[in-house]
């Protein structure tokens, strides 16, 4: 094996270092697999806890609100209408808090050893990436069993708006856990911002019933609008597109940002942590 | 040959009082942003390090020297690239391991072999890499038999087997350890020890070695570098940088702390000196109480209690007083400046230079004030007048004579 040079030096010119990543995608890969693999230890039904809670926030959620929106529209209803948005917030909600919480919690690894720290952030968000795809898949069969018809653009709608989510999950998180690395008070900013995103967000309320414009405007601004937007597209195929685009923004805009102030301060954690 | 590691004019500066309170809260930046820049800004920085240079040749074992804050540490926390320099560059080739890294990421969830695909991959190994040594790995650490166990149900002993034999599998091209840092029994430590041995002296790696232990960095290393307050102080043959030190730390030996109130710690100590019995300073002789004087300023009411613990000519610790456990009670003081006076009956020692580490500490033992190698004294080395007989250390006696309640029983058969 040739030896690799090092060049230590002070941090320059900014830089996303991708190549460096690239070496270091062994480790991503046994940092997702710990996750997952920790995360069901000793619980009895394991990887089913990632539908668990979708389903019964959907029962409630169609037992309260069913008869208030209904009907949400002809091709659609209500039970399918929350649970596909359901699991989208579940995906955006564990990875956005497992990102944001990640470093200070592996904070003993960050002080002994060197690896680029946005593996940690990226692991996090594929482990709630995995719960996903065992919700999602059950979400499939669901939609089966009630006879819910899905269109054939949801094979580029459903990746959308999981990417998108993914987006905003990685900006937000990567954002949130560097700050939170500087000021711990963003650890208890973070539920509280969540609940605040998730009672903004089209989940158990359709967004087309709101009448004030101004007001439609404010939420879009909430990239999981227009993720739920596009997800819940493949089912209904009605979209907002300025709720679809002011959130693609959105979520571009959170994700570079997020990207450029870890990738700035990433070489003082082990200083400040 | 080139060298395995060049460092150029490597500086690193820390804000003074971070390491305090390590994290901010958002109060405080807003309530700094509008208050006017003071001085003490400017003032609060200070150099950790501060342009070294240093070439190390492949194979060379550099033992790194020098008191608590030269900036041991620092160094090796850059050439690990935890902690980035603030100017100046280190280059070198290949595979940089610290014996510090022990165990890291373990998860008391997975089993055993588990753990080690983890921990190597962290370790940097690659996962075939891990694969092909694995076998060996198991083998080394002596756990075979719960290799497929959880760690949770490990012994603290196996656990620390199992951590030590990746490390050893992990042929880095440089390797760093830091004895001051390094927690852990003294079994781990000497395992350390040992393996640093075997791998500087067969495999002709790399080593940088920070310790107190100087006989230790004697034995290990070929040469020496001493730090002095974040500077190259000496970069020479082990030898004769440890000689050098030696001297230097005992002119130093009455001592004053910066001179002045150090505000930032409850109950500072500013001097610190032996009170001399005799006419030679520093000189105790047996049979004579060694009398520790020092000045503390008191800048907050609390209850605390003073330490003592006496190093040998090498800074190896000997002995330890715990005053405050042997007075029975701890003091709280108005504040202010006073003169204490500790006087204690020592066993006989050695025939040589001791150093006193003055501490003062707070009722859950945490440290207030430590000052590592304050004052140093000498011990005359004469057991009794009568006798002429003089306890010496290159007599192969030990380090401490008793001499008192010594029970003879013969029985014959």
């Amino acid at each position: 094996m040739k030896a690799t040079r090092t060049v230590i030096e002070p941090q320059s010119n900014f830089s996303l270092r991708l190549h460096e990543l690239w070496q270091y995608r062994e480790l991503f890969y046994f940092f997702t697999w710990r996750d997952i693999k920790v995360k069901y230890k000793q619980t009895y039904l394991g990887i089913l806890w990632s539908i668990i809670q979708p389903l019964f926030l959907m029962l409630l959620f169609t037992l309260v609100f069913a008869r208030h929106f209904s009907p949400v529209s002809n091709s659609i209803d209500y039970k399918s209408f929350v649970l596909s948005a359901l699991i989208l917030w579940t995906l955006f909600y564990s990875a956005t808090s497992h990102a944001a919480e990640s470093i200070i919690t592996q904070v003993s690894i960050i002080k002994k050893i060197y690896f680029p720290r946005l593996i940690i952030i990226g692991s996090a968000i594929l482990t709630a990436l995995f719960d996903f795809f065992v919700a999602f898949i059950i979400f499939l069969l669901f939609c089966i069993f009630f006879r819910q018809h899905i269109s054939w653009q949801a094979i580029f709608l459903f990746p959308a708006g999981i990417l998108m989510i993914l987006l905003s999950a990685f900006g937000i998180g990567s954002l949130l856990a560097a700050l939170n690395v500087k000021f711990r008070d963003f650890r208890y900013a973070l539920p509280f911002l969540l609940q605040l995103l998730f009672f903004s967000s089209q989940v158990v309320y359709p967004l087309k019933d709101i009448e004030q414009p101004w007001l439609k405007q404010a939420l879009s601004l909430n990239p999981v609008n227009g993720a739920i937007e596009i997800f819940r597209g493949a089912l209904t195929l009605e979209f907002d597109l300025q709720v679809i685009f002011t959130g693609l923004f959105m979520a571009i805009v959170l994700c570079i940002s997020g990207l450029i102030y870890f990738r700035k301060t990433e070489a003082y954690f082990a200083d400040l942590a | 040959m080139e060298p395995a590691i060049i460092i150029e004019n490597l500086s690193k500066q820390f804000k003074k009082g971070a390491t305090n309170a390590p994290y901010l809260s958002l109060r405080d930046v807003i309530t700094k942003a509008f208050q006017k820049k003071t001085k003490n800004e400017a003032e609060s920085l200070f150099w950790a390090l501060k342009d070294i240079n240093l070439q190390i040749e492949p194979g060379e074992r550099i033992g790194i020297i020098g008191r608590n804050g030269a900036g041991k540490s620092t160094l090796l926390k850059i050439i690990s690239r935890i902690t980035p320099p603030t100017k100046g560059r280190v280059i070198f080739e290949g595979r940089v391991a610290s014996l510090l890294e022990v165990g890291t990421g373990f998860h008391p969830e997975l089993t055993g072999r588990e753990n080690i695909y983890l921990n190597g991959s962290i370790l940097g190994l690659q996962k075939a890499e891990i694969t092909k040594k694995l076998d060996e790995i198991i083998d080394f650490s002596g756990v075979e038999n719960f290799i497929d166990t959880p760690l949770k149900h490990y012994s603290s002993g196996m656990e620390l087997r199992l951590a030590f034999s990746v490390a050893a599998h992990l042929e880095p091209e440089i390797l760093l350890i830091d004895e001051v840092l390094a927690v852990g029994d003294i079994e781990f430590q000497k395992k350390c020890l040992g393996k640093m041995e075997e791998v500087s002296q067969k495999e002709g790696r790399t080593i940088l070695f920070v310790s107190h232990n100087l006989e230790a960095v004697l034995k290990l290393c070929d040469k020496g570098l001493w730090l002095k307050s974040g500077k190259v102080k000496m970069y020479d043959d082990i030898d004769k940088v440890v000689s050098a030190y030696i001297d230097d730390s005992n002119e130093e030996a009455t001592f004053k702390y910066a001179g002045k109130n150090d505000f930032s710690k409850a109950i500072c100590i500013l001097e610190g000196w032996i009170k001399a019995s005799n006419t030679i300073p520093n000189m105790v002789e047996v049979g004579e109480p060694l009398i520790i004087q020092m000045k503390i300023a008191v800048n907050e009411i609390k209850k605390f209690s003073f330490e003592v613990l006496i190093r040998d000519s090498r800074r190896e610790p000997l002995l330890f007083l715990p005053v405050g456990l042997a007075h029975g009670k701890e003091h709280t003081l108005s504040k202010g400046e006073y003169v204490v006076t500790i006087t204690t009956m020592l066993p006989f020692l050695t025939k040589d230079r001791y150093f006193i580490d003055l501490i003062t500490a707070d009722t859950n033992k945490s440290y207030i004030h430590y000052l590592e190698s304050a004052v140093y004294f000498e011990m005359g080395g004469k057991v009794l007048e009568s006798t002429n007989f003089e306890y010496t250390a290159n007599q192969r006696m030990g380090k401490i004579l008793l001499t008192e309640a010594i029970k003879v029983e013969i029985n014959e058969l």
